[in-house]
């Protein structure tokens, strides 16, 4: 039993991990009032271009390097049409997604050939915490892990911080709000907007990396899978804190977990039936949201002087 | 040696003029007054001065010095703010936060302890003492604004520019502005008040520059200003009537019975409470207070937007509670709704077509269902004409037409539908004071061809001036009735405010 729990709460937290990473971007751009609906494919380029990086130089590193580099570029672009073109959030995001699937779609196949063998690269590897992954139940779970998932839980403390006490965080979260009142006190409203999806889409690549490079050991076509959707549903379901973002992605991550673990424990459930799990989570998770929103009253409206 | 001046100042938006060649002087330490009506490039002016706009053409010195203005940034480390009309705050924030946002010499940790104090110190000095650490959605609108004149003094601002500070306030809270005004200017702060309202002019500053067309019409000394009638002219360009003319009411038959009405939201607040009132035929029954305090409500309800959640509202003696707008209307209800852009018209489409809103079903305007336009073209000039109008054709854009040419083909299709209640909610909010007589005249005239007319206003000079009866709203009660000949400005003022 006490092996099971193990077991879940491990894949649960490794499931968690690339929504975790991806909307604590998100709660970036959001608060600054910028609503990250290419989050999905941008994540999915990350995941390419990581196993290209890494595949290239034989480190996983520099892969994220490459991952992160690729997903900047991609949200320079949605932030180009969005702020400085003021075109429609949704519009831009969705063109984006669509473009992603095919890019990384053809990339893929340019580059590993489709019939060939999966070449091997070099992946995240586990790197236990001397002691603390020797605490029972949790030990393993939270401190057997590798490099991003510990960078994941230490970014929610910093994301935190940033936002609530410094400077920068005070001027993101006034953005989101009113910029023309930003505006009146000399704030370079577009700059902040900028820095806050560039952030976001730094973020998402380096999700997209975990997610071919920790989760798995390769890139598979489509392999986001409505993961980036599920991150902007979290940081919904967070209330676009850091720390509830947290929790929304453990809760998400569990639907997967347990489905997994469904699965192999072989119940009679139809397996399609199971898949759909994490995905219901959410629906169900969102709509049962009854309280008062923190939603930044600007979100999703471009800035017109 | 004036403090600030700005020379020839010209701003351009494409092809329309908002300034031209715009020059005045203002010393340290007095109040300088900018006159003109809506559109007479007031804002314009003091928005190139902060910064939002740069100016096509002109200059501006501070202290003599040549000084450039890009942005407001500029602006703040020259000394100068402003205090929006519309309040530059972050509800979300807390009242520090606000203070503090985007201030050049922030520490990339913050510190709000530190500010706090500074803040507090502050206040205390000018009385204007506010919680730094409540939320500002929490404040009321008096402590907004106090919030952001605290917000400039708290940036060293020498020059503040005040922006129609007084539309949102109670005669008490107004009062309270001047004192802290008159304190500001005693420290050697320079004021520039932006405003229509010639009693506040007279009362609060010390030089007036009147502004028409975006051109300056004349500065004068308010010292030697005798009397309002002389800025009014300035401002306006030809001699206008400040008193309205009207002759005593004759009351009829009650046509607008309201008993113990009371409206509760989604959440359970009350903001109506046991609200009585009567409406005769031939009367004008004028509802004060400061905005917010349960007017839109009382208006809906009745109107049948919203649902009462008790109450009886009898029209004609017929009782209407609960009855859908549609109803409503038919019962001679015409209404003039409190924001015309978002309830009186529909921008986007003809005059025609806005003025046939409320009777497209019904005959002459529509046979069978199918729409008579040859009739419709035929009465919408008519109407243009008989309500002064000015507009190139009926088929015009209704959005292209200027605020007061729009109410008044809205006050057209209100008062064409010879309704026996007027309900006429800030029926002059916006306009120039030629639009806003003409429409008072015409509600006037209205009532004595003997209709009801229930007027809603947070202008005290239109309640004292158009109104039979006053009844004064404060939080969603009534707070009393006067008479127009028994009602005066400090009653009213402190009913307004709860007081009483």
């Amino acid at each position: 039993m006490i092996d099971t729990i193990t077991s879940f709460l491990a894949s649960d937290i490794r499931t968690a991990i690339p929504i975790l990473i991806a909307a604590l971007g998100i709660v970036f751009s959001e608060r600054a009032g910028i609503v990250n609906i290419g989050t999905e494919g941008i994540m999915l380029t990350g995941a390419l271009m990581g196993v290209v990086g890494s595949y290239m130089t034989g480190s996983v590193f520099i892969g994220v390097i490459f991952a992160c580099l690729s997903s900047m570029v991609f949200s320079a672009i949605f932030a180009f049409f969005t702020i400085t073109v003021k075109a429609d959030q949704t519009v831009v995001g969705t063109a984006i997604n669509i473009f992603a699937s095919g890019f990384t779609i053809t990339l893929n196949r340019i580059v590993f050939n489709v019939n060939g063998n999966i070449p091997k690269i070099d992946v995240f590897n586990i790197v236990p915490i001397p002691f603390l992954s020797q605490i029972p139940i949790i030990g393993e779970a939270l401190f057997r892990q590798s490099i991003p998932v510990y960078i994941a839980f230490l970014c929610v403390p910093i994301a935190w911080f940033v936002l609530e006490k410094t400077d920068i965080g005070l001027k993101l979260r006034a953005v989101g709000e009113n910029p023309k009142a930003c505006d009146t006190v000399g704030i370079n409203v577009n700059r902040i907007r900028y820095g806050a999806v560039l952030f976001s889409g730094l973020m998402a690549g380096f999700a997209g990396a975990f997610a071919s490079m920790g989760q798995l050991s390769f890139f598979t076509e489509g392999m986001i899978s409505g993961r980036g959707f599920i991150a902007l549903a979290a940081v919904v379901f967070g209330n676009y804190k850091p720390t509830g973002v947290l929790i929304a992605a453990l809760i998400f991550g569990a639907g997967d977990a347990l489905q997994y673990q469904l699965q192999a424990s072989n119940t009679g459930i139809p397996y399609q039936m199971l898949i759909a799990l994490p995905y219901i989570i959410t629906v169900v998770a969102i709509c049962s949201m009854v309280r008062k929103s923190n939603k930044p009253a600007s979100s999703g409206v471009p800035y017109i002087k | 040696m004036a403090f600030l001046e700005m020379r020839h100042i010209t701003k351009r938006f494409k092809n329309v003029i908002a300034n031209e060649d715009v020059s005045f002087q203002v010393k340290k330490g007095e109040v300088h007054a900018l006159l003109g009506e809506n559109g007479a490039g007031k804002s314009t002016l003091m928005n190139i001065l902060y910064g939002m706009y740069e100016p096509t053409e002109g200059e501006i010195f501070l202290e003599d010095k040549k000084i450039r203005i890009k942005d407001p940034k500029d602006a703040i480390d020259q000394g100068i703010g402003m205090v929006h009309q519309h309040f530059m705050l972050i509800p979300a924030l807390s009242v520090i936060e606000n203070v503090i946002l985007g201030m050049k010499d922030n520490k990339a940790v913050l510190d709000l302890e530190v500010a706090a104090k500074k803040f507090t110190k502050m206040a205390s000095k000018y009385n204007m003492e506010i919680d730094p650490w409540k939320k500002v959605e929490e404040l009321s609108i008096g402590e907004q604004q106090r919030l952001e004149i605290l917000k400039l003094l708290y940036r060293n601002a020498k020059l503040l520019i005040f922006d129609e500070p007084t539309a949102v306030l109670t005669p008490g809270e107004v009062e309270f502005l001047f004192k802290v005004i008159r304190q500001l200017t005693a420290e050697g702060h320079t004021v520039i008040f932006i405003s229509h309202k010639l009693t506040e002019i007279m009362e609060i500053c010390d030089c007036c520059t009147v502004l028409r067309q975006g051109k300056v019409e004349a500065t004068v000394l308010i010292k030697d200003v005798t009397d309002k009638q002389h800025l009014a002219s300035l401002m306006v360009g030809k001699n206008v009537e400040l008193i309205t003319d009207k002759e005593d009411s004759k009351p009829g038959k009650v046509i607008l019975k309201v008993e113990d009405l009371n409206y509760q939201d989604s959440n359970q607040l009350n903001l109506l409470e046991s609200i009585n009132l009567e409406i005769r035929s031939g009367e004008i029954l004028g509802i004060s207070g400061v905005d917010g305090n349960g007017q839109s409500e009382l208006i809906q309800c009745i109107t049948g937007l919203k649902k009462s959640s008790s109450g009886r509202v009898m029209i004609n003696d017929h009782d209407c509670t609960g009855y859908t707008v549609k109803q409503v209307l038919n019962e001679g209800i015409a209404h003039i709704p409190e924001d015309r852009h978002k309830m009186g018209m529909i921008k986007e489409m003809t005059i025609k077509e806005n003025l046939i809103l409320m009777s497209y079903d019904k005959s002459p305007y529509s046979k069978k269902s199918i729409l008579d336009w040859k009739w419709i073209n035929k009465h919408s000039e008519k109407l243009c004409k008989l309500y002064n109008v000015k507009t190139p054709s009926v088929d015009e854009i209704s959005g292209n037409l200027s605020g007061g040419n729009q109410q008044k083909f809205v006050v057209a299709r209100e008062l064409d539908r010879d309704p026996d209640l007027l309900i006429a909610m800030h029926p002059s909010r916006g306009l120039d004071i030629g639009a806003t007589k003409y429409i008072q005249s015409q509600i006037i005239k209205y009532r004595d061809k003997g209709a009801a007319v229930l007027l809603v206003s947070t202008e005290l000079d239109e309640i004292l001036e158009i109104s039979d009866r006053i009844v004064v709203m404060y939080d969603g009660k009534i707070m009393g009735t006067l008479k127009q000949k028994e009602a005066n400005r400090d009653e009213l003022g402190l009913l307004m405010a709860g007081v009483i």
